[in-house]
Protein backbone atom coordinates (compact mmCIF):
# COMPACT_ATOMS: atom_id res chain seq x y z
CA UNK A 1 0.00 0.00 0.00
CA UNK A 2 1.19 3.89 -0.67
CA UNK A 3 1.92 5.50 2.33
CA UNK A 4 0.75 9.05 2.47
CA UNK A 5 1.71 12.33 3.55
CA UNK A 6 5.64 11.71 3.26
CA UNK A 7 7.47 14.50 3.42
CA UNK A 8 11.05 15.15 2.45
CA UNK A 9 14.43 15.05 4.34
CA UNK A 10 17.68 17.52 4.14
CA UNK A 11 19.11 14.16 4.89
CA UNK A 12 18.41 12.02 1.56
CA UNK A 13 21.42 12.26 -1.27
CA UNK A 14 20.61 12.59 -5.09
CA UNK A 15 22.31 9.79 -6.15
CA UNK A 16 20.73 7.51 -8.42
CA UNK A 17 18.33 5.15 -6.85
CA UNK A 18 18.65 1.50 -7.18
CA UNK A 19 15.77 0.09 -9.33
CA UNK A 20 12.97 -0.88 -7.06
CA UNK A 21 13.27 -4.40 -8.43
CA UNK A 22 17.14 -4.91 -7.37
CA UNK A 23 16.25 -3.85 -4.18
CA UNK A 24 13.67 -5.89 -3.54
CA UNK A 25 14.77 -9.06 -5.29
CA UNK A 26 18.57 -8.72 -4.03
CA UNK A 27 18.78 -8.91 0.02
CA UNK A 28 20.23 -10.42 2.79
CA UNK A 29 17.69 -11.51 5.74
CA UNK A 30 18.56 -15.17 6.64
CA UNK A 31 15.55 -15.77 8.36
CA UNK A 32 14.04 -16.74 4.56
CA UNK A 33 17.53 -18.92 3.47
CA UNK A 34 20.96 -17.82 3.01
CA UNK A 35 20.65 -17.30 -0.91
CA UNK A 36 20.20 -13.15 -1.96
CA UNK A 37 17.08 -14.58 -3.60
CA UNK A 38 15.91 -16.42 -0.95
CA UNK A 39 13.82 -13.67 0.76
CA UNK A 40 11.74 -12.43 -2.05
CA UNK A 41 10.71 -16.19 -2.29
CA UNK A 42 10.38 -17.03 1.08
CA UNK A 43 9.50 -14.10 3.00
CA UNK A 44 5.63 -13.65 1.11
CA UNK A 45 3.95 -15.48 4.03
CA UNK A 46 5.29 -13.60 6.75
CA UNK A 47 2.08 -11.96 8.78
CA UNK A 48 2.57 -8.61 9.60
CA UNK A 49 -0.58 -8.05 11.76
CA UNK A 50 -1.49 -7.68 14.59
CA UNK A 51 2.40 -6.61 14.98
CA UNK A 52 3.78 -5.56 18.32
CA UNK A 53 6.99 -3.90 18.99
CA UNK A 54 8.04 -3.48 23.15
CA UNK A 55 9.96 -0.73 24.42
CA UNK A 56 11.34 -1.92 27.34
CA UNK A 57 14.61 -2.16 29.61
CA UNK A 58 16.17 0.95 31.12
CA UNK A 59 13.68 3.19 30.58
CA UNK A 60 10.78 5.25 32.53
CA UNK A 61 7.89 4.32 30.23
CA UNK A 62 8.30 1.15 28.04
CA UNK A 63 5.33 0.87 25.78
CA UNK A 64 4.23 -1.72 23.61
CA UNK A 65 3.29 -0.22 20.22
CA UNK A 66 0.73 -1.58 17.95
CA UNK A 67 2.14 -1.00 14.47
CA UNK A 68 -0.47 1.00 12.79
CA UNK A 69 -0.05 3.56 15.93
CA UNK A 70 3.21 3.61 15.48
CA UNK A 71 2.66 4.34 11.68
CA UNK A 72 0.80 7.06 12.81
CA UNK A 73 2.47 8.27 15.94
CA UNK A 74 5.49 9.87 13.94
CA UNK A 75 5.78 12.28 10.45
CA UNK A 76 7.16 9.78 8.45
CA UNK A 77 9.64 11.08 5.99
CA UNK A 78 11.74 9.88 2.87
CA UNK A 79 15.16 9.32 3.30
CA UNK A 80 17.32 8.41 0.38
CA UNK A 81 20.33 6.39 1.74
CA UNK A 82 23.43 5.06 0.76
CA UNK A 83 23.22 1.04 1.91
CA UNK A 84 26.46 -0.84 1.76
CA UNK A 85 26.83 -4.41 2.60
CA UNK A 86 29.57 -5.72 4.20
CA UNK A 87 30.18 -8.23 1.49
CA UNK A 88 30.99 -5.30 -0.72
CA UNK A 89 28.09 -4.34 -3.08
CA UNK A 90 26.45 -1.41 -2.18
CA UNK A 91 22.53 0.48 -3.11
CA UNK A 92 20.75 3.53 -3.01
CA UNK A 93 17.54 3.57 -1.12
CA UNK A 94 14.63 5.47 -0.65
CA UNK A 95 12.95 4.74 2.60
CA UNK A 96 10.28 6.15 4.43
CA UNK A 97 10.73 6.26 8.17
CA UNK A 98 10.91 8.21 10.90
CA UNK A 99 13.93 9.12 13.25
CA UNK A 100 14.49 6.78 16.15
CA UNK A 101 15.38 9.59 18.24
CA UNK A 102 11.45 10.67 18.39
CA UNK A 103 10.38 7.17 19.65
CA UNK A 104 13.13 7.02 22.25
CA UNK A 105 12.42 10.33 23.38
CA UNK A 106 9.03 9.10 24.67
CA UNK A 107 10.27 6.25 26.47
CA UNK A 108 12.57 8.05 28.64
CA UNK A 109 15.34 6.19 28.87
CA UNK A 110 17.11 6.18 32.50
CA UNK A 111 20.70 6.90 33.62
CA UNK A 112 21.41 3.60 33.04
CA UNK A 113 20.82 2.83 29.52
CA UNK A 114 24.04 3.07 27.54
CA UNK A 115 23.12 0.74 24.80
CA UNK A 116 20.16 -0.27 22.79
CA UNK A 117 19.21 -3.82 21.62
CA UNK A 118 17.24 -4.83 18.75
CA UNK A 119 15.29 -8.21 18.35
CA UNK A 120 13.74 -9.64 14.80
CA UNK A 121 11.12 -11.62 15.17
CA UNK A 122 11.53 -15.52 15.96
CA UNK A 123 8.94 -17.81 14.51
CA UNK A 124 10.41 -20.36 12.34
CA UNK A 125 7.17 -21.32 11.15
CA UNK A 126 6.77 -17.91 9.20
CA UNK A 127 10.83 -17.93 8.88
CA UNK A 128 11.83 -21.06 7.38
CA UNK A 129 15.41 -20.09 7.66
CA UNK A 130 15.29 -20.18 10.73
CA UNK A 131 14.82 -23.83 10.98
CA UNK A 132 18.43 -24.22 10.26
CA UNK A 133 20.89 -22.72 12.85
CA UNK A 134 22.97 -20.58 10.41
CA UNK A 135 22.60 -17.64 13.40
CA UNK A 136 21.94 -18.09 16.56
CA UNK A 137 18.08 -16.65 16.58
CA UNK A 138 15.99 -14.41 17.47
CA UNK A 139 18.51 -12.08 15.31
CA UNK A 140 19.96 -9.21 17.52
CA UNK A 141 21.64 -6.62 16.94
CA UNK A 142 22.89 -2.98 19.10
CA UNK A 143 23.58 0.54 18.62
CA UNK A 144 25.08 2.90 21.53
CA UNK A 145 22.60 5.19 22.84
CA UNK A 146 23.90 8.11 21.07
CA UNK A 147 24.68 6.23 17.90
CA UNK A 148 20.74 5.30 17.96
CA UNK A 149 19.94 8.98 19.19
CA UNK A 150 21.49 10.24 16.06
CA UNK A 151 18.83 12.18 13.53
CA UNK A 152 20.40 9.99 10.57
CA UNK A 153 19.35 6.60 12.44
CA UNK A 154 15.72 6.16 11.33
CA UNK A 155 13.33 3.31 12.00
CA UNK A 156 11.65 2.54 7.96
CA UNK A 157 8.16 1.14 7.60
CA UNK A 158 8.08 1.55 4.37
CA UNK A 159 10.28 2.09 0.27
CA UNK A 160 9.68 3.74 -2.69
CA UNK A 161 6.59 5.16 -1.11
CA UNK A 162 5.24 1.81 -0.34
CA UNK A 163 4.74 0.00 2.95
CA UNK A 164 8.11 -2.11 3.40
CA UNK A 165 7.95 -5.59 1.58
CA UNK A 166 8.78 -8.31 3.68
CA UNK A 167 11.66 -9.23 2.64
CA UNK A 168 13.06 -5.95 3.41
CA UNK A 169 12.18 -6.12 6.67
CA UNK A 170 8.32 -5.59 7.47
CA UNK A 171 6.74 -3.89 9.20
CA UNK A 172 9.06 -1.87 10.32
CA UNK A 173 13.34 -1.93 10.50
CA UNK A 174 16.45 -0.08 11.52
CA UNK A 175 18.30 1.73 8.94
CA UNK A 176 21.69 3.23 10.32
CA UNK A 177 23.37 4.80 7.23
CA UNK A 178 26.66 4.53 8.18
CA UNK A 179 27.11 1.23 9.12
CA UNK A 180 26.92 -1.97 7.35
CA UNK A 181 24.24 -3.10 6.41
CA UNK A 182 23.64 -6.12 8.76
CA UNK A 183 23.80 -3.89 11.81
CA UNK A 184 20.22 -2.77 10.72
CA UNK A 185 18.21 -5.18 12.19
CA UNK A 186 14.95 -6.32 10.35
CA UNK A 187 10.97 -7.31 11.52
CA UNK A 188 11.65 -5.77 15.02
CA UNK A 189 9.62 -7.14 17.99
CA UNK A 190 11.47 -5.80 20.46
CA UNK A 191 14.36 -2.87 21.62
CA UNK A 192 15.22 -2.83 24.48
CA UNK A 193 17.55 -0.08 26.72
CA UNK A 194 20.47 -2.10 28.46
CA UNK A 195 23.67 -0.83 30.31
CA UNK A 196 26.28 -3.86 29.04
CA UNK A 197 26.97 -3.92 25.29
CA UNK A 198 25.00 -6.42 23.60
CA UNK A 199 25.63 -9.39 21.80
CA UNK A 200 24.66 -9.23 18.36
CA UNK A 201 23.77 -12.18 15.75
CA UNK A 202 26.94 -11.63 13.62
CA UNK A 203 28.85 -10.85 16.76
CA UNK A 204 28.45 -14.19 18.48
CA UNK A 205 28.58 -15.98 14.82
CA UNK A 206 32.26 -14.85 13.87
CA UNK A 207 33.51 -12.38 16.73
CA UNK A 208 36.83 -11.69 14.82
CA UNK A 209 34.56 -10.56 11.57
CA UNK A 210 31.79 -8.75 12.83
CA UNK A 211 32.52 -6.18 15.54
CA UNK A 212 30.01 -4.14 17.58
CA UNK A 213 30.56 -0.88 15.83
CA UNK A 214 30.89 -1.66 12.25
CA UNK A 215 31.08 1.35 10.50
CA UNK A 216 31.78 1.46 7.06
CA UNK A 217 35.53 1.64 6.58
CA UNK A 218 37.32 1.33 3.46
CA UNK A 219 41.00 1.55 5.77
CA UNK A 220 39.80 -1.38 8.14
CA UNK A 221 39.80 -4.91 5.95
CA UNK A 222 36.99 -7.70 6.74
CA UNK A 223 39.92 -10.50 7.63
CA UNK A 224 39.15 -12.41 4.45
CA UNK A 225 38.57 -9.30 1.70
CA UNK A 226 39.30 -6.02 1.54
CA UNK A 227 36.54 -2.84 2.40
CA UNK A 228 38.25 -0.62 0.12
CA UNK A 229 35.66 -0.56 -2.88
CA UNK A 230 32.70 -1.70 -3.40
CA UNK A 231 30.30 -2.73 -6.16
CA UNK A 232 27.57 -0.36 -6.52
CA UNK A 233 24.13 -2.69 -8.03
CA UNK A 234 23.47 -1.86 -11.63
CA UNK A 235 26.87 -0.55 -12.30
CA UNK A 236 29.94 -1.56 -13.81
CA UNK A 237 32.98 -0.60 -12.25
CA UNK A 238 33.97 -0.66 -8.61
CA UNK A 239 33.73 2.88 -7.05
CA UNK A 240 35.65 3.27 -4.00
CA UNK A 241 33.93 2.95 -0.55
CA UNK A 242 33.81 6.32 1.39
CA UNK A 243 34.74 6.64 5.53
CA UNK A 244 31.33 5.86 7.37
CA UNK A 245 29.59 5.64 3.53
CA UNK A 246 29.65 9.02 2.94
CA UNK A 247 28.31 10.30 6.42
CA UNK A 248 31.35 11.16 7.87
CA UNK A 249 30.60 14.90 8.38
CA UNK A 250 27.44 13.94 10.55
CA UNK A 251 28.70 10.97 12.79
CA UNK A 252 32.59 11.20 12.79
CA UNK A 253 32.74 12.81 16.28
CA UNK A 254 30.90 10.17 17.55
CA UNK A 255 34.26 8.09 17.50
CA UNK A 256 36.22 10.46 18.57
CA UNK A 257 39.56 9.00 19.88
CA UNK A 258 38.85 5.76 19.67
CA UNK A 259 40.45 3.22 17.70
CA UNK A 260 38.57 2.04 14.80
CA UNK A 261 40.97 -0.69 13.94
CA UNK A 262 40.00 -2.07 17.49
CA UNK A 263 36.68 -1.06 17.83
CA UNK A 264 35.54 -2.36 14.21
CA UNK B 1 24.08 -16.22 -22.84
CA UNK B 2 20.37 -16.36 -22.88
CA UNK B 3 20.12 -15.58 -18.85
CA UNK B 4 22.26 -12.75 -19.74
CA UNK B 5 20.07 -11.56 -22.76
CA UNK B 6 16.68 -12.45 -20.65
CA UNK B 7 17.58 -10.40 -17.56
CA UNK B 8 18.27 -13.45 -15.67
CA UNK B 9 21.74 -12.84 -14.09
CA UNK B 10 19.86 -11.15 -11.24
CA UNK B 11 21.11 -7.88 -9.32
CA UNK B 12 24.39 -8.66 -9.34
CA UNK B 13 25.75 -9.90 -12.63
CA UNK B 14 29.49 -10.09 -12.42
CA UNK B 15 28.91 -12.03 -8.84
CA UNK B 16 26.71 -14.67 -10.51
CA UNK B 17 29.51 -14.76 -13.12
CA UNK B 18 31.90 -15.26 -10.76
CA UNK B 19 29.83 -17.96 -8.78
CA UNK B 20 28.79 -19.65 -12.00
CA UNK B 21 32.27 -19.54 -13.24
CA UNK B 22 33.62 -21.26 -9.94
CA UNK B 23 31.03 -23.74 -9.39
CA UNK B 24 31.31 -25.54 -13.09
CA UNK B 25 35.18 -25.90 -11.79
CA UNK B 26 34.71 -27.63 -8.91
CA UNK B 27 32.01 -29.57 -10.30
CA UNK B 28 34.76 -30.22 -13.41
CA UNK B 29 37.00 -31.30 -11.21
CA UNK B 30 35.51 -33.57 -9.01
CA UNK B 31 33.59 -35.42 -11.65
CA UNK B 32 37.19 -35.66 -13.64
CA UNK B 33 38.36 -37.20 -10.13
CA UNK B 34 35.29 -39.75 -10.11
CA UNK B 35 36.72 -41.24 -13.23
CA UNK B 36 39.20 -43.32 -12.33
CA UNK B 37 36.98 -45.16 -9.34
CA UNK B 38 33.70 -45.30 -11.61
CA UNK B 39 36.39 -47.47 -13.61
CA UNK B 40 37.39 -49.11 -11.18
CA UNK B 41 34.62 -49.98 -9.92
CA UNK B 42 32.32 -50.70 -12.68
CA UNK B 43 34.91 -51.89 -15.05
CA UNK B 44 33.86 -49.61 -17.39
CA UNK B 45 37.37 -48.62 -18.90
CA UNK B 46 35.50 -46.43 -21.71
CA UNK B 47 35.10 -44.02 -19.18
CA UNK B 48 39.16 -43.23 -19.20
CA UNK B 49 38.54 -41.45 -22.49
CA UNK B 50 36.43 -38.98 -20.83
CA UNK B 51 38.76 -38.01 -18.22
CA UNK B 52 41.20 -35.47 -20.34
CA UNK B 53 38.04 -33.78 -21.60
CA UNK B 54 36.84 -33.59 -18.41
CA UNK B 55 39.81 -32.20 -16.79
CA UNK B 56 39.98 -29.55 -19.83
CA UNK B 57 36.49 -28.48 -18.89
CA UNK B 58 37.10 -27.95 -15.53
CA UNK B 59 40.40 -26.08 -16.63
CA UNK B 60 38.41 -24.11 -18.96
CA UNK B 61 35.94 -23.29 -16.33
CA UNK B 62 38.87 -21.76 -14.20
CA UNK B 63 40.04 -19.54 -16.94
CA UNK B 64 36.91 -17.85 -17.09
CA UNK B 65 36.54 -17.96 -13.30
CA UNK B 66 39.72 -16.01 -13.46
CA UNK B 67 39.06 -14.12 -16.20
CA UNK B 68 36.18 -12.87 -14.25
CA UNK B 69 38.16 -11.86 -10.91
CA UNK B 70 41.18 -9.86 -12.68
CA UNK B 71 38.49 -7.73 -15.47
CA UNK B 72 34.74 -7.62 -14.55
CA UNK B 73 36.26 -7.57 -10.66
CA UNK B 74 39.62 -5.90 -10.57
CA UNK B 75 39.88 -4.05 -13.74
CA UNK B 76 43.48 -5.38 -14.33
CA UNK B 77 44.20 -3.62 -11.13
CA UNK B 78 47.61 -5.87 -10.59
CA UNK B 79 48.54 -3.77 -7.52
CA UNK B 80 45.16 -4.48 -6.26
CA UNK B 81 45.07 -8.03 -7.72
CA UNK B 82 48.96 -8.90 -6.08
CA UNK B 83 47.77 -7.52 -2.66
CA UNK B 84 44.67 -9.53 -2.47
CA UNK B 85 46.06 -12.52 -3.40
CA UNK B 86 48.89 -12.44 -0.82
CA UNK B 87 46.25 -10.94 2.14
CA UNK B 88 43.46 -13.00 1.35
CA UNK B 89 43.90 -16.83 2.00
CA UNK B 90 40.49 -17.76 0.00
CA UNK B 91 42.07 -15.65 -2.75
CA UNK B 92 45.43 -17.35 -2.32
CA UNK B 93 44.73 -20.88 -2.45
CA UNK B 94 42.21 -20.17 -5.49
CA UNK B 95 45.03 -18.87 -7.10
CA UNK B 96 47.42 -21.44 -6.28
CA UNK B 97 44.71 -24.04 -7.36
CA UNK B 98 44.65 -21.91 -10.69
CA UNK B 99 48.49 -21.83 -11.32
CA UNK B 100 48.50 -25.47 -10.71
CA UNK B 101 46.14 -26.11 -13.26
CA UNK B 102 47.64 -24.83 -15.57
CA UNK B 103 50.86 -27.01 -16.22
CA UNK B 104 48.11 -30.05 -16.28
CA UNK B 105 46.21 -28.70 -19.50
CA UNK B 106 49.81 -27.95 -21.41
CA UNK B 107 50.51 -31.61 -20.54
CA UNK B 108 47.28 -32.92 -21.88
CA UNK B 109 47.92 -33.50 -25.26
CA UNK B 110 49.32 -36.94 -26.49
CA UNK B 111 52.28 -35.47 -27.41
CA UNK B 112 52.98 -34.50 -23.98
CA UNK B 113 52.31 -37.36 -22.72
CA UNK B 114 54.38 -39.32 -24.72
CA UNK B 115 57.49 -36.74 -24.43
CA UNK B 116 56.98 -36.92 -20.24
CA UNK B 117 56.46 -40.66 -20.73
CA UNK B 118 53.83 -42.57 -18.70
CA UNK B 119 55.42 -42.15 -14.79
CA UNK B 120 56.65 -38.74 -14.87
CA UNK B 121 53.06 -37.71 -16.63
CA UNK B 122 51.09 -39.44 -13.60
CA UNK B 123 53.25 -38.07 -11.21
CA UNK B 124 52.95 -34.39 -12.16
CA UNK B 125 48.69 -35.18 -12.92
CA UNK B 126 48.25 -36.63 -9.46
CA UNK B 127 48.91 -32.44 -8.62
CA UNK B 128 44.70 -32.89 -9.45
CA UNK B 129 44.45 -33.88 -5.75
CA UNK B 130 45.99 -30.81 -4.46
CA UNK B 131 44.25 -28.36 -7.10
CA UNK B 132 40.71 -30.28 -5.99
CA UNK B 133 41.67 -29.37 -2.28
CA UNK B 134 42.72 -25.79 -3.12
CA UNK B 135 39.60 -25.53 -4.65
CA UNK B 136 37.26 -26.80 -2.07
CA UNK B 137 39.30 -24.45 0.59
CA UNK B 138 38.93 -21.39 -1.56
CA UNK B 139 34.99 -21.92 -1.71
CA UNK B 140 34.43 -23.17 1.93
CA UNK B 141 36.94 -19.61 3.36
CA UNK B 142 34.92 -17.44 1.02
CA UNK B 143 31.60 -18.05 2.58
CA UNK B 144 30.37 -16.21 5.09
CA UNK B 145 28.03 -18.53 7.03
CA UNK B 146 26.27 -21.18 5.31
CA UNK B 147 28.48 -23.76 4.94
CA UNK B 148 25.71 -26.14 3.41
CA UNK B 149 27.25 -25.91 -0.30
CA UNK B 150 31.47 -25.84 0.41
CA UNK B 151 30.50 -28.91 3.16
CA UNK B 152 28.99 -31.09 0.17
CA UNK B 153 31.85 -30.47 -2.34
CA UNK B 154 34.23 -31.53 0.59
CA UNK B 155 32.28 -34.68 1.52
CA UNK B 156 32.67 -35.34 -2.40
CA UNK B 157 36.12 -35.17 -2.66
CA UNK B 158 36.53 -36.90 0.82
CA UNK B 159 34.78 -39.66 -0.50
CA UNK B 160 36.79 -39.42 -4.15
CA UNK B 161 39.62 -39.38 -2.45
CA UNK B 162 39.26 -41.98 0.55
CA UNK B 163 38.23 -44.66 -2.18
CA UNK B 164 41.27 -44.44 -3.52
CA UNK B 165 43.01 -45.13 -0.29
CA UNK B 166 40.97 -47.72 -0.19
CA UNK B 167 42.16 -49.23 -3.04
CA UNK B 168 45.28 -48.45 -2.52
CA UNK B 169 45.39 -50.25 0.76
CA UNK B 170 43.93 -53.21 -0.42
CA UNK B 171 44.45 -53.87 -3.66
CA UNK B 172 47.80 -52.43 -3.65
CA UNK B 173 47.65 -53.21 -7.80
CA UNK B 174 49.81 -50.97 -9.47
CA UNK B 175 48.08 -48.18 -11.05
CA UNK B 176 48.88 -48.78 -14.59
CA UNK B 177 48.47 -45.94 -16.93
CA UNK B 178 45.99 -46.38 -19.83
CA UNK B 179 46.96 -47.44 -22.77
CA UNK B 180 46.17 -44.66 -24.96
CA UNK B 181 45.80 -46.26 -28.47
CA UNK B 182 46.50 -43.72 -31.25
CA UNK B 183 42.96 -42.41 -32.77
Amino acid sequence: TRLSGIVSSPYSTSEEKTPYKDVTTYNNYYEFGTDKSDPAENAQGLRTRPWTISVEGAVKRPKVWDIDALLKAFPIEERIYRLRCVEGWSMVIPWEGFALANLIRQVEPTGSARYVEFTTLHDPAQMPGQRSSVLNWPYTEGLRLDEAMHPLTILAVGLYGQTLPNQNGAPVRLVVPWKYGFKSAKSIVRIRFVEQQPKTAWGRAAPSEYGFYSNVNPQVDHPRWSQARERRIGEFFKRKTEMFNGYGEQVAQLYQGMDLRKNF
Amino acid sequence: MWLGVNDGLGANPIEFITHFTGTWTLVGLLTTLSITPLRKISGWNWLIRLRRMLGLFAFFYACLHFTTYIWLDQFFDMQMVVKDVIKRPFITVGFLAFVLLIPLALTSTNAMMKRLGGKKWQRLHRLIYAIAVLGVVHYWWLVKKDITQPLIYALVLAVLLGIRLVFKAQIRIPVVMPKHNPE
